[in-house]
C-alpha cells in the first residue's frame, strides 16, 4: 500500500526482492547501498543468520529524489529464499507495492527458481495480490558463471506475463539500477492510474 | 492523510510524550511507514526503528496467529537504560514510546491508553473522512501523480 502523506508530501514504496535461497538479492540490495550517495540512502538493515543468510529480511530505504513536489521514497526489502521460511515471506510481502523477481541462472537452480515462483503466486494472493497485476520485474542473475542457461531459455520458463526482464551480475552491479528503475517506474505509473 | 487529523495525531503524541516523561514517541503504520513522531531523536534513526517495529509486530503477530491468539496488543522490551513500549492502536497502527528511569512502565501504560483512545477517534473521523471524499468524487483534490510522466520519472534516476 503506497503511503502518502500529504500533509508532509512524501510519497513511500514498499518493493520486495523475492527468489530462491542464494540467488541473489542480499546482493542487488548491497549493491544499492553502495553505489548510492550518502544523502539518499538510510541504514541498511540485514536480519541475517551468522553465516549470511537472510533470517528475516534486508531493508533499505533510498530517497529517489521530488516528483511533482512529493519527496518519492522507496523501501527495499528482500525476504529469506530458504524454503523454511515462508512464514516470514508472507509478512514481508504485506503492504507492497512493486515486486522484483531475482531467479538464479545456474541449470541446476531453475527448479528452486520455479519453485519460488509458485511460492510467490501464492503468497501474494493470501495476501490479496495477483501476480497478474503486481507492478513486477523479472531480473536474471549469476550471468557470470558458467553453468548459467541460456536467456531465452530462462524466459520461456519463468517470464510470467511479459514483464520486464533483465540480465544481471549482482555482484558486479550488471543489470542491477536497470532492475530497480523498471520497477519504481511501474509502481509509479500505477499511482498515476488509481 | 489530511492536514487537520495530522495535526490532530502530532497534538496527541505531544501530550503523550510530555505527559508520559518519555523521551520518544512515535507512530508507525503496520507496513513500516512512518506517521508521526514526537520528541527528541538525535541520534536515532527513525526510518530504521519504523521498519524493525513493524517487523517486530508481524513477527509477533504470526506468533499470536500460531498459538490460536487474535493479536498481543502491547510488547514491552528493557534495556539497561532506555525501554520500549510498542503497542497497537485500532488494529493497524503501531504506537511507540522510548522512555528511561525519569518514567516508569505504569505511567507509560495508563498514558498510553488514554492516547490510544484518541488516536482511534481520530482515525475513525480520517477513514469516514476518506470515505465521503471517495463518495463525491475526490476528482476537486487531484491525485498530484495523475499526469506524472516518463520524465518525471526518468529524472529521479539522473544522478
Ligand atoms: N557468481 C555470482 N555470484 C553471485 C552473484 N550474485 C550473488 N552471488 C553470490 O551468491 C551468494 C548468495 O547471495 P545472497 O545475495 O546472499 O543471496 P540471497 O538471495 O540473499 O540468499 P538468501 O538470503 O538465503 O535468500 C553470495 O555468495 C553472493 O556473493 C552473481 O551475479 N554472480
Ligand atoms: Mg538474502
Amino acid at each position: 500500500m503506497t503511503f502518502i502523506n500529504y500533509a508532509a508530501r512524501e510519497i513511500n514504496c514498499k518493493i520486495v526482492y523475492y527468489g530462491p535461497g542464494l540467488c541473489g538479492k542480499t546482493t542487488n540490495l548491497q549493491w544499492i547501498y553502495d553505489k548510492t550517495n550518502p544523502q539518499a540512502k538510510g541504514k541498511l538493515i540485514s536480519l541475517a543468520t551468522e553465516t549470511d543468510r537472510t533470517l528475516f529480511f534486508d531493508f533499505l530505504p533510498l530517497d529517489l529524489g521530488t516528483v511533482r513536489g512529493f519527496k518519492t521514497r522507496f523501501h527495499l526489502y528482500t525476504v529469506p529464499g530458504q524454503v523454511f521460511y515462508d512464514a516470514s515471506r508472507k509478512l514481508i510481502l504485506k503492504g507492497v507495492d512493486g515486486v522484483v523477481f531475482v531467479a538464479d541462472s545456474q541449470e541446476a537452480r531453475m527448479e528452486a527458481n520455479i519453485e519460488s515462483l509458485q511460492n510467490l503466486e501464492k503468497n501474494l494472493r493470501e495476501q490479496g495480490y495477483e501476480l497478474k497485476t503486481v507492478p513486477y520485474v523479472l531480473q536474471f542473475n549469476k550471468r557470470d558463471l558458467p553453468t548459467a542457461l541460456p536467456a531465452d531459455q530462462m524466459y520461456g520458463q519463468l517470464n510470467f506475463k511479459g514483464e520486464p526482464t533483465f540480465e544481471a551480475v549482482a555482484m558486479n552491479g550488471t543489470g542491477v539500477f536497470d532492475t530497480l528503475k523498471a520497477v519504481a517506474k511501474l509502481v509509479l505509473t500505477e499511482l498515476k492510474k488509481k | 492523510m489530511y492536514e487537520e487529523e495530522y495535526q490532530q495525531i502530532k497534538d496527541i503524541l505531544h501530550r503523550l510524550q510530555v505527559d508520559s516523561n518519555s523521551k520518544i514517541v512515535f507512530l508507525v503504520d503496520k507496513n513500516g511507514q512512518q506517521i508521526a513522531v514526537e520528541g527528541d531523536m538525535r541520534g536515532v534513526d527513525a526510518t530504521s526503528l519504523a521498519s524493525l517495529t513493524a517487523g517486530n509486530v508481524a513477527a509477533t503477530d504470526g506468533l499470536a496467529k500460531l498459538i490460536g491468539e487474535k493479536e498481543f496488543s502491547i510488547l514491552f522490551h528493557e534495556g539497561e537504560r532506555d525501554n520500549i513500549h510498542i503497542s497497537l492502536v485500532a488494529q493497524r497502527v503501531i504506537l511507540v514510546v522510548i522512555f528511561d528511569e525519569k518514567s516508569s512502565l505504569g505511567l507509560v501504560r495508563l498514558r498510553v491508553k488514554k492516547a490510544s483512545q484518541e488516536l482511534e477517534r481520530t482515525f475513525e473521523q480520517l477513514l469516514r473522512k476518506a470515505e465521503a471524499d471517495r463518495g463525491s468524487m475526490a476528482n476537486r483534490f487531484d491525485s498530484p501523480f495523475a499526469e506524472i510522466t516518463d520524465e518525471d520519472i526518468d529524472s529521479l534516476f539522473s544522478e
